[in-house]
């Protein structure tokens, strides 16, 4: 008469109804559903911002021609600069939310998902605004 | 793991390929924060990614890169096409390929300075190590 325990798993964090097209977060808190469109309209966004960035900073220069003097002169024009904070930002919280999604499959543990979280939250807002005041303050010639 | 075939292995590859382009993030942004400390600080930063050896490391986040954001697409067509998941399977030939057509062209650019051809910057050839 041995009674089997199920071993207790915390409830998955969004609940997807079916395959294909309505597969949209189905339960879950508001904030699951926020992030799940955010990772694919940051993802769309990105696809051309990363791409193109890659393509001007290895192709069209090559590595070692984008010094100080090299940004100098891009960022005589706001456009890169305001290129270069939305890339900054949508990047880091994409990545960052996909490391959070990361964190919640194999952190099983309320207290340690909590220590994560926490640990990716000042991990975004520390490299935010390393980045954020570097592309604010860059002196322009 | 289990044995998705086709749908495992893209899953798979996008979390690899996500942490790693969001290593790469937080190194680059160490590095644009040197500017904070003047133009020869900064300068001597950028030229570690002109070295023969971080030139192939940075084939690895063009690969990368090009996978996720194609692989993107292919989540993108399977949650909002309501036939998209009865083609996932070919849809990940697709990405493979995909990947592998941009990443050809890129890859020489940023490899060729090894070899002492440089397109994009005529002046400088750095050494490998």
């Amino acid at each position: 008469m041995a009674t089997t325990t199920e071993p207790s798993r915390p409830a998955a964090p969004r609940v997807v109804a079916q395959y294909g097209a309505s597969a949209r977060p189905v339960g879950g808190t508001a904030f699951e559903t926020f992030s799940w469109y955010f990772f694919r309209w940051s993802g769309v966004v990105l696809l051309f911002l990363v791409i193109i960035h890659l393509i001007l900073m290895h192709v069209v220069t090559d590595v070692s021609m984008t010094t100080y003097t090299f940004v100098q002169h891009r960022y005589q024009n706001p456009f890169w600069r305001v290129y270069d904070l939305v890339l900054l930002t949508l990047a880091l919280l994409h990545g960052l939310n996909g490391l959070r999604i990361i964190a919640d499959d194999y952190i099983h543990t309320r207290g340690w998902r909590v220590f994560a979280q926490s640990v990716l939250g000042l991990t975004v807002v520390t490299f935010w605004l390393m980045g954020t005041l570097t592309i604010v303050m860059f002196p322009t010639k | 793991m289990y044995r998705g075939q086709s749908g495992m292995w893209s899953w798979l590859f996008h979390r690899i390929t996500g942490l790693g382009v969001l290593f790469f993030l937080l190194i680059h942004i160490v590095d644009i924060t040197l500017a904070g400390f003047g133009p020869t600080v900064y300068d001597d930063g950028i030229k570690i990614f002109s070295l023969g050896i971080v030139r192939v490391l940075s084939l690895a986040l063009i690969a990368s890169v090009l996978y996720h954001a194609c692989n993107g697409l292919r989540i993108l067509i399977i949650d909002f096409w309501p036939a998209g998941h009865k083609y996932q399977r070919q849809m990940f030939f697709a990405v493979v390929a995909l990947s592998i057509a941009g990443f050809i062209p890129m890859a020489f650019f940023v490899v060729a300075p090894i070899f002492g051809r440089c397109p994009g910057a005529p002046n400088t050839c750095a050494p490998f190590i």
